[in-house]
């Protein structure tokens, strides 16, 4: 009982057989090999696995692979260009925002999101905005401040 | 947490997914933000789960002038997701309350994904939206292959994860009138702070009129197995200046002769104790916006 998709990830198209109960998070890890997107609390709280689904930030845990079919997917390995970083990976490295790293992933896909949607978020807007992503190793403040520093960056 | 496997479909017309549905067994799946976990958990296992996302006709936002409320109604597709709602230019102007309760269900990428007709059938007992939709005394349009119906919310919601749905009914469309000028309104909820679930949560919409409370409605989810509107608080403050000892006296009432939920975030006293206080909140702000 399996199902053939054809999706877009990070601009180029994949085709896959896959059983509609595979979750995309495992689709997008062991099927394709985009381990980019961490696997946290599989249960839609920690925002580790967030992806960009049609430019919408989604948790991959929460969603089947099926659901994706026909669509566009960004992952955290497609923000860089030619070898440049996305200007919002380049502030979570020059805030220093993320120490063990596992939640940052998901932290960039959801701040990315965030500007696109409100380019000068107050620090509050920034934490409502990011409440779907949880970091272990209390780096809150230090992720407020690289959005903010790319927010500033971006209408500099 | 991986689900059983199951048989899926994604019709792109309402009527090839209300064929699929008639045939009994099947799951309706939306934004797949309630179902989803519990098929992981493996609590739901449906044989065939149906995926209404590529069907666009449920994603329509739309007003209508006449129908449904005397001032106009606003229609909500049951695929319009939170975060439509929430910024939708049409919902913030006409339906200011029903855009606040979107904004402040779960995190950003649920409300991008979760919709409002999959969350209303689902009928998860500290869900955001039974609060506002009860203060609005919306409508749940329901369609089968051989006809549809309108039940008010009351009538729709049963009890806790149960509803008046039929196996072979679809939620088509939430209705919910147009506000009347110079309402005020507010949701305030106390929420779980993992999930962000309401452990209880109130909407409140009131009109003033030469210095006098003229009109109340509250909603309160969380509290008890259905959400319900809270008409002992609304017939204690119409009528009154609104004051802040109006507020307290009529919030007071806002548990009363309520059968409570308890559950491992809140005791059905705590849960009653603060449906009083959120309730106070709720018509402070809506009073504070009312002109």
């Amino acid at each position: 009982m399996t199902r053939k998709i054809t999706l877009k990830i990070n601009g180029k198209s994949y085709s896959h057989e896959v059983e509609p109960r595979l979750l995309l998070i495992h689709y997008l890890r062991e099927v394709v090999g985009f381990t980019g997107p961490h696997i946290g609390c599989e249960t839609s709280i920690c925002g580790a696995c967030t992806v960009e689904l049609d430019g919408k930030a989604v948790k991959s845990c929460t969603m089947f692979a099926v659901q994706a079919d026909g669509r566009n997917v960004t992952t955290i390995e497609g923000l860089a260009t030619d070898g440049r970083l996305h200007p919002m990976q380049e502030a979570f490295w020059n805030e220093h925002a993320l120490q063990c790293g596992f939640c940052t992933p998901g932290m960039i896909m959801t701040s990315k999101e965030l500007l696109e949607r409100s380019p000068h978020p107050t620090d509050d807007e920034i934490r409502h905005g990011l409440e779907g992503n949880l970091c272990r190793c209390t780096g809150y403040q230090h992720i407020v401040n690289a959005v903010r520093a790319a927010a500033a960056k971006a209408g500099a | 947490m991986i689900p059983q496997n199951f048989e899926y479909s994604a019709p792109t017309s309402l009527k090839e997914a209300l064929a699929l549905i008639a045939k009994g067994d099947a799951k309706v799946l939306a934004g797949g933000m309630s179902l989803i976990p519990l098929m992981k958990l493996r609590l739901a296992a449906p044989e065939h789960v149906v995926d209404l996302s590529r069907i666009a006709d449920l994603k329509s936002v739309h007003e209508d002038g006449k129908g449904e409320f005397p001032g106009g109604a606003l229609h909500l597709g049951a695929l319009a997701t939170h975060f439509e709602i929430e910024s939708s230019a049409l919902v913030r102007s006409k339906c200011p309350l029903l855009a606040e309760v979107a904004s402040n269900i779960g995190d950003v990428q649920v409300r991008n994904v979760g919709t409002i007709g999959g969350s209303t059938a689902h009928a998860d007992p500290a869900a955001d939206y039974p609060a506002g939709l009860m203060a609005l005394e919306a409508k749940v349009h329901l369609t089968t292959a051989k006809g549809e119906r309108t039940l008010p919310i009351d009538q729709f919601i049963v009890d806790a994860l149960s509803t008046a749905l039929k196996p072979n009914e679809l939620v088509r469309e939430i209705i919910v009138p147009v506000e009347t000028r110079g309402t005020g309104f507010s949701y305030q909820k106390l929420a779980q702070p993992a999930s962000g679930f309401a452990v209880v949560g109130v909407a409140a919409r009131v009109r003033k009129s030469a210095g006098k409370v003229t009109f109340v409605r509250v909603g309160v989810t969380g509290l008890a197995g259905k959400a319900f509107r809270a008409t002992r608080v609304e017939k204690l403050l119409e009528g009154t200046s609104g004051s802040a000892a109006d507020i307290q006296k009529a919030a007071a009432q806002a548990a009363e002769g309520v059968d409570a939920n308890t559950d491992l975030h809140a005791s059905a006293d705590y849960r009653r104790q603060m449906t009083k206080v959120f309730t106070a909140r709720a018509l402070t702000q809506a009073l504070s916006r009312a002109d």
